[in-house]
């Protein structure tokens, strides 16, 4: 894409999102959108910025990592920290208070990046160590990782330990969920198709073959779940500040990272259309099986590990393999 | 020194349970290569089939050691067939495929016996009836309960069992042979598929076995009583090097000497991450574990 072309695409996809987030949380006219699919509308956001990301580290680089949600809750709690207890001071940088628009944004964007970059740090220090450990084990060291990050979590009185950051204020909303969406699934993108994915791409078919090729490993290896960490803290951080859904220990744990690489799986590892589906598909089921829940709690999970394990047996590959669906179909077309 | 040495046999006494599934993770990983997640949920369904058998023998109005063991045998027998058909409804159709198909797999079998368990016993606590009047020992003013004792005993014995049948009997060579590499020991004219299913029936009584005794000394069970348990078992046999018999033993031990350490510090809500802990640091230092041997990787 040439510069002028990015541009352009970045005006005219800010300015559908501001469109849309009007929509969503305002109403439009006498159109209100129901708050209850609101809400799930946002969830899908923030699920497809978990999974494509996730996506970066387990499909791509092909390691399997079970911690996403311990990224989760690094990124959300620092994010969700910051704008409890320095928001104002933030939303007075731009002249104003939290209460408003502006001030909520500017809060919200440093939010978001300190997010991201308490994640990142957290994904530096337990990739660089687990990184040379293969298969199980490092799904196991990453398990580690995010149980020992959430008894930290529980035992700091300051962001609410047990009970959860319920001190968090609503700030997030459409237009950051789904900029934060489209950011995460285009650097994904790009990062597939260009030599850091080709390299990712080696290391996923034979390490130790690329590795004697002269691809510097673990150097991509780490950045892969530096970045994969980043994202998961900013998704931590969008739904740490979604409106009565607090950040709560007992929430980020094992169960939820799985949840998580259902999506990828069910989409098919690998593919960034894939985790989107998968994420989608996965947020709106168990919203749809909720009545069903209510009169068998616990159902919606087994559902989950059925799928999971009929996946697994019938079509490991998932729903899209390895294919993603994009402009590349049109352009050949157009190109005829 | 008191306290010290009751801490150590409380240390023990909660490392044997580790041990007892430790055991089974290991003997499947030896084999199979694959970390068997669902093991801590076969260790909750012999709690449970446990609890049902002592129930409908009516054990708490009038308990009995004999009926305890006709109990746990029965348990066992449960679970191994559970085992089997683990093995052979999940684990044998993606057997051929990827390493890491097999563990989403494992993951997911893991999830449907915890929140099945949790659809058809429900999400409460159970109390395991008393099968055995709690006794409780005095040995130089530390205490031992009889029920800690049994466990104790018990991961001694089936380490020394296992480590009997692996080594000395002919199933244990085919089980080594399996282990070593599946495709010749096939060529060789070993019956793989079966030697696997016993492998998952042996795993799965053993794991029934340390559910009804730890549902002895702590009476509270529920579906998800096997997740945290299982986990650490799982640490506890990577730590003494996974595939290696006595090694799941030490690193049983060790985990429950360390949770035990810590509990009696300030710093007890912490106890949960200590297994973690030691295992990322010992996966850094020693990969292969503390008894374990690694070998090299060819392309």
């Amino acid at each position: 894409m040439r510069p002028r072309t990015k541009l352009i695409a970045i005006v005219v996809t800010m300015a559908v999102l501001l469109g849309l987030n009007q929509v969503v949380e305002y109403g439009f006219g006498e159109f209100q959108v129901n708050p209850y699919y609101a809400r799930i509308i946002n969830l899908v956001g923030i699920n497809i910025t978990l999974a494509v990301s996730l996506n970066l580290i387990n499909g791509l680089a092909g390691q399997f990592s079970i911690g996403h949600a311990g990224f989760m809750a690094v990124g959300g709690y620092a994010a969700t920290y910051l704008t409890v207890y320095h928001g104002q001071e933030l939303a007075g940088l731009a002249g104003t208070t939290l209460a408003t628009g502006l001030g909520a944004s500017v809060a919200m964007a440093f939010s978001l990046l300190v997010g991201a970059c308490a994640a990142a740090a957290a994904g530096l220090a337990v990739g660089i160590p687990s990184l040379r450990l293969k298969g199980d084990y490092l799904a196991i060291v990453t398990l580690g990782f995010s149980e020992i990050i959430r008894v930290v979590i529980l035992n700091i009185p300051a962001v609410g330990g047990a009970t959860g950051f319920t001190d968090a204020i609503p700030i997030t909303n459409f237009f950051w969920i789904f900029a934060m969406a489209i950011l995460a699934i285009v650097v994904v993108r790009n990062i597939a198709s260009s030599t850091f994915g080709r390299a990712l791409a080696a290391i996923r078919g034979d390490e130790i073959a690329a590795e004697a090729m002269g691809v510097r490993t673990t150097r991509y290896k780490v950045l892969a779940f530096v970045i994969s960490a980043a994202f998961a803290g900013v998704a931590g951080g969008l739904s740490g500040q979604l409106f009565a859904n607090p950040l709560n220990p007992q929430n980020l744990n094992f169960v939820k990272s799985i949840e998580v690489i259902v999506m990828i799986v069910l989409g098919g590892i690998g593919s960034t259309t894939g985790a989107v589906f998968g994420a989608t598909a996965l947020t709106i089921l168990p919203e749809a099986l909720r009545p069903v829940d209510r009169q068998f709690p616990g159902l919606r999970m087994v559902i989950y590990a059925l799928v999971l394990i009929l996946l697994m047996i019938f079509r490991p590959q998932g729903v899209f393999g390895r294919r993603e669906l994009g402009w590349q179909w049109l352009r050949v077309r157009r190109s005829r | 020194m008191q306290t010290f040495l009751q801490q150590t046999i409380n240390g023990l006494s909660l490392g044997a349970i580790y041990a007892l599934i430790a055991l089974g993770y290991t003997m499947v990983y030896g084999v199979l290569r694959l970390i068997n997640f669902a093991h801590g949920d076969v260790y909750m369904l012999g709690a449970f089939a446990g609890y049902f058998l002592a129930n409908a023998l009516q054990l708490d109005a009038n308990p009995s050691i004999l009926w305890a063991i006709v109990v746990t045998i029965g348990a066992m027998a449960i679970c191994a067939v559970i085992g089997i058909l683990i093995e052979r409804l999940a684990y044998r159709p993606v057997r051929h495929h990827s390493r890491l198909t097999s563990l989403i797999t494992a993951i997911g079998v893991s999830l449907l016996l915890e929140y099945g368990g949790q659809v058809v016993f429900g999400a409460t606590p159970r109390f395991f009836p008393q099968m055995i009047r709690s006794r409780t020992f005095v040995l130089g003013g530390v205490q031992i309960t009889n029920q800690s004792l049994l466990i104790i005993l018990l991961a001694v014995a089936v380490m020394f069992g296992l480590h009997f049948i692996v080594h000395r009997t002919k199933i244990g060579k085919a089980m080594r042979a399996t282990s070593y590499n599946l495709a010749v020991a096939k060529l060789m004219g070993i019956n793989t598929d079966r030697v696997i299913a016993f492998t998952f029936a042996l795993g799965s009584a053993l794991a029934a076995a340390g559910g009804v005794m730890v549902a002895l000394s702590i009476p509270r069970i529920d579906p998800l009583m096997g997740l945290m348990t299982g986990l650490k078992a799982f640490v506890a046999a990577v730590l003494g090097g996974i595939g290696n018999i006595p090694g799941a033993m030490l690193g049983g031990m060790l985990i429950g000497l360390m949770e035990t350490a810590l509990s009696a510090t300030a710093y007890s809500t912490y106890r949960d991450a200590v297994a973690f802990g030691v295992l990322i640091l010992i996966l850094l230092f020693r990969p292969a574990g503390i008894l374990g041997t690694s070998g090299t990787d060819k392309v």
